[in-house]
């Protein structure tokens, strides 16, 4: 009996290290956690490239297109053809001008374009037409970082 | 003196009861395991592109490059040209020699208002090619990394689409 009691206090054991790892791996996590990629679209590709540096600053205003391989546009999420993404652009624009009539409304807004890297050159370009009938100006296209190794 | 023995002794005796942190404390680790994704970072390439500017004459007093990018039937990149200069080789040569002809016309230097800041091309891409290859182009053409010391050097800084390619 004596050497029972004695066991079972030994399996007593202490917690604190494995609390005090497990904590630094929640704030690991935390800290690496990223929320605003969110509006990646996982169905898109980006093209890679050496020169795509996250930007030190991000854009203020800015709408994200997200252009498939078969030229549709993911926005706001929802899908659009080019015909039906006119309508809903007008109205960010309008959104634009309304409540950032003082920093230049929809001229200065960004358009960031993540576009397939299989979707046709045209599809781009006629999608960026489209933006520019409505009223934007300003275009970045948005690629995949390439490590050079 | 006796008093505070006493207390000391009380305060061994207090058992905060670990299970329940542990239970939470796993549940967040957990959480943050399952919604942590690795994502490759992104950058953007800037292109200015003003309705007015449209077929208006190009502000720049550079001589004005065009890049045109021809594809094959399947979307395929087929030529390369810059101006009337025509590049050979496979897809990575044609891009490594348009970046040649894009140094050997503005140089490489890093001083303010270079000619690098003044330059502008002009993209002319046929409609079915794959659109990763125009990400090459503005790759090739809007810098380079330098090979000794690993930093990126600043080529054409503004581009713009070939109006009319799109319709």
């Amino acid at each position: 009996m004596k050497i029972h009691k004695k066991k079972r206090e030994m399996l007593e054991g202490d917690l604190t290290p494995m609390i005090d790892m497990t904590f630094q791996l929640i704030a690991f996590f935390m800290v690496l956690i990223n929320f605003t990629q969110a509006d990646q679209n996982k169905e898109i590709k980006l093209p890679e490239s050496e020169l795509a540096k996250p930007p030190e600053v991000p854009f203020e205003n800015a709408i994200t297109l997200q252009i498939y391989k078969n030229g549709n546009v993911y926005f706001d999420g929802n899908d659009f053809t080019l015909d039906s993404l006119r309508p809903r652009l007008v109205v960010e624009k309008q959104i634009a001008d309304e409540f950032k009539g003082k920093d230049g409304g929809a001229q200065n807004v960004t358009v960031i374009i993540r576009g397939d890297s299989f979707v046709e050159t045209g599809k781009v370009q006629e999608t960026i037409k489209l933006c520019q009938d409505v009223g934007f100006e300003k275009f970045a296209l948005r690629a995949k970082e390439k490590v050079p190794y | 003196m006796k008093l505070r023995k006493n207390e000391v002794h009380g305060r061994e005796k207090i058992d905060v009861p670990m299970t329940p942190m542990i239970d939470i404390v796993f549940q967040l680790l957990v959480f943050f395991i399952m919604t942590f994704k690795i994502v490759a970072m992104e950058g953007d390439f800037n292109i200015n592109m003003p309705q007015a500017a449209q077929g208006a004459p190009s502000t720049s007093l550079q001589v004005p490059l065009k890049l045109k990018l021809r594809a094959g039937p399947n979307g395929a990149l087929q030529s390369v040209a810059l101006n009337n200069t025509t590049f050979d080789g496979n897809v990575q040569e044609k891009f490594a020699q348009l970046q040649d002809a894009i140094v050997q016309q503005i140089g490489v230097s890093d001083g303010p208002s270079s000619a690098q800041e003044e330059s502008e091309i002009e993209i002319d891409a046929d409609f079915q090619l794959h659109y990763h290859y125009v990400i090459r182009a503005i790759t090739a053409v809007t810098g380079r990394v330098d090979p000794k010391t690993g930093e990126v050097q600043k080529l054409v800084e503004k581009i713009k689409f070939a109006p009319g390619a799109g319709a």
